[in-house]
């Protein structure tokens, strides 16, 4: 006897459903709960009071904190997407062969398997008031005293961010341009139109999934970060989700939890507006 | 061959400060970890030694590496076991486009976009109101699934969209089961996907940081004893293991990309000869 599809879909789906029922719905749940209780200095107790959500949206402090991360999410943005679709353009249509291409590729992606935090570190010794920057820069004549904004500011912050997430643009847009029908291309060259013709009015608007996929990436990645912040910044600069971890640091976890629903709500309608734009499914 | 416009050297330029933006920190801290004893934390190099290497041999300077090193190799496997399970269940599943499938779908793709840091704080939350104790192998194996499974399943999407379903069709006519046709021709066929799904598995674990935070209890795993380092530490000794712990990740993938190889080749090689002959 032959199961229902909906009955065998859904059995064959019951661990994911589990895992992220367990460990995605159940902690949003509970995190939106706990956003209305209340805290003492060393422990939080149920309630059901606005204290939390009042408060943070009385702050002036908070309103400049989410600010800032739609800073760093759009400057960031910006820079890997021009990165990443020039990388991915170069790859996918000036690279001939396709062993050389995958080699290409792959080189690209690699570091996106290893870890963020020693990428981080990594820039240490580039940007300190020591390091090879300002070595470079003195010797060079540039300036004659170590520049002091390399590190420790929005400058290294940025900096980290394009660094680490420039491959969640080239990854996407790359797969995009590679379905991309050749024939349209030399169509339009047959017509007389330029490279850069051809890369305005047919590669760029038929490589929109691809752009709208890896923007979706990098902008949820730099909005819920905190630790590129804290860690590039030196703890100097702020972002929303430092707020939600100097509050946890704090035991003031309700606190946590009503920014973090914020937070929560702010990116995912983001993403709401993005999706729009783009069948995710049929882009795979 | 035609001639290369102008335009691909500009672009070629381009590509290759792109690597070097991508590597040249790296390998500016794997020179900088055969610092000498009494070098510091950047240029010049005060001789060349092996001495932040030992370091880490040492108890004292570092605290517990090798056990976190342990715990993330352990829960990095533990993730990526489950992943490839889950993945490939959840994408037979979404073939089939059952009721209800949509939702689960977004929950994924929430899953994927939800700050990192909420998953810690509402996992944390939830264990520590039910008075369970958080532990890497529970608490924090089940978050890092909510980073990991995401893209098992984005890549079994990806798989699923290129499959072509005359071979199972061409199974069942020979009177193949369900079952049979899963385990003796979709699964071979889908198998160096697999490979890639395994990767992505055990490499995002290996490396997270921010869904582990509050997740994984009184025992660190790697990512997390390497910030803590990065607070009280001002030798190159974190040089030598961010250098040993990349060339470890560089080792784990190249072995994946060589299976992946060798998987092909052994297709290749064993493929069917079906036609061949006439």
């Amino acid at each position: 006897m032959a199961m229902s599809r909906h009955v065998s879909g859904w059995l064959q789906a019951a661990p994911l459903t589990v895992v992220l029922g367990g460990f995605l719905i159940a902690p949003i749940i509970m995190i939106v709960v706990v956003s209305f209780w209340g805290a003492t200095e060393y422990s939080i107790y149920p309630a059901f009071q606005f204290d939390n959500y009042s408060y943070l949206f009385g702050s002036a402090v908070v309103w400049k904190v989410f600010l800032a991360t739609f800073k760093y999410a759009l400057i960031t943005w910006a820079f890997t997407l021009a990165i990443g679709f020039t990388v991915a353009y170069f790859l996918a249509f000036h690279v001939r062969s396709q062993a050389m291409q995958t080699a290409l590729f792959l080189l690209c992606t690699i570091p996106f398997w290893t870890s963020n935090i020693i990428r981080m570190i990594s820039w240490i010794p580039f940007l300190g008031r020591n390091g090879i920057a300002n070595s470079a820069l003195i010797s060079w004549g540039v300036v004659d005293q170590p520049v002091e904004w390399l590190l420790y500011s929005d400058f290294s912050v940025i900096l980290a961010f394009v660094h680490l997430y420039t491959l969640f643009m080239v990854v996407p847009i790359f797969n995009t341009m590679m379905r991309i029908d050749r024939s349209l291309i030399e169509a339009a060259v047959d017509n007389g139109a330029s490279a850069f013709q051809t890369l305005r009015h047919v590669i760029l608007p038929l490589t929109k999934p691809g752009i709208m996929i890896g923007t979706i990436f990098v902008v949820t990645l730099v909005m819920g970060d905190f630790i590129t912040v804290r860690f590039m910044s030196g703890s100097q600069k702020a972002n929303v989700g430092r707020l939600i971890s100097n509050d946890i640091a704090l035991l003031q976890y309700p606190s946590a939890a009503a920014t973090s629903v914020v937070l929560l709500i702010t990116v995912l309608m983001v993403i709401g507006i993005l999706l729009r734009f783009v069948n995710i499914r049929k882009e795979l | 061959m035609e001639k290369r416009p102008l335009s691909f050297y500009v672009l070629a330029v381009f590509f290759g400060l792109f690597v070097l933006f991508l590597y040249g920190p790296t390998l500016t801290i794997g020179i900088l970890s055969f610092q000498g004893p009494g070098g510091g934390l950047t240029f010049p190099m005060q001789g060349v030694s092996l001495h932040w290497f030992r370091e880490l041999f040492e108890q004292q300077a570092v605290g517990d590496i090798w056990g976190a090193f342990r715990r993330s190799f352990v829960l990095g496997l533990m993730v990526m076991i489950t992943t490839v399970v889950v993945s490939v269940m959840a994408g037979l599943a979404f073939r089939k486009r059952f009721k209800g499938s949509a939702v689960l779908f977004y929950m994924a793709i929430t899953s994927l976009v939800i700050p990192s840091i909420l998953i810690s704080l509402g996992v944390g939350l939830i264990f520590n109101q039910l008075g369970l104790k958080v532990h890497w192998a529970t608490s924090g194996f089940g978050s890092q699934l909510t980073w990991t499974l995401p893209f098992g399943l984005l890549i079994m999407f990806a798989v699923f969209n290129r499959f072509d379903k005359s071979y199972e069709e061409a199974a069942r006519d020979q009177g193949a089961t369900h079952w049979q046709t899963i385990r003796h021709v979709v699964l071979p066929i889908i198998a160096p996907s697999l490979i890639g799904v395994a990767l992505f598995g055990f490499t995002l674990s290996y490396d997270e940081f921010a869904r582990t935070l509050l997740t994984s209890g009184s025992y660190n795993t790697l990512p997390l004893e390497v910030f803590g380092m990065t607070t009280n530490v001002t030798t190159p000794v974190i040089y030598a293991l961010g250098t040993l712990t990349t060339l470890f990740s560089f080792g784990i993938i190249g072995a994946f990309m060589l299976s992946v190889w060798i998987a092909g080749r052994r297709r290749a090689r064993l493929g069917s000869d079906a036609g061949k002959g006439v």
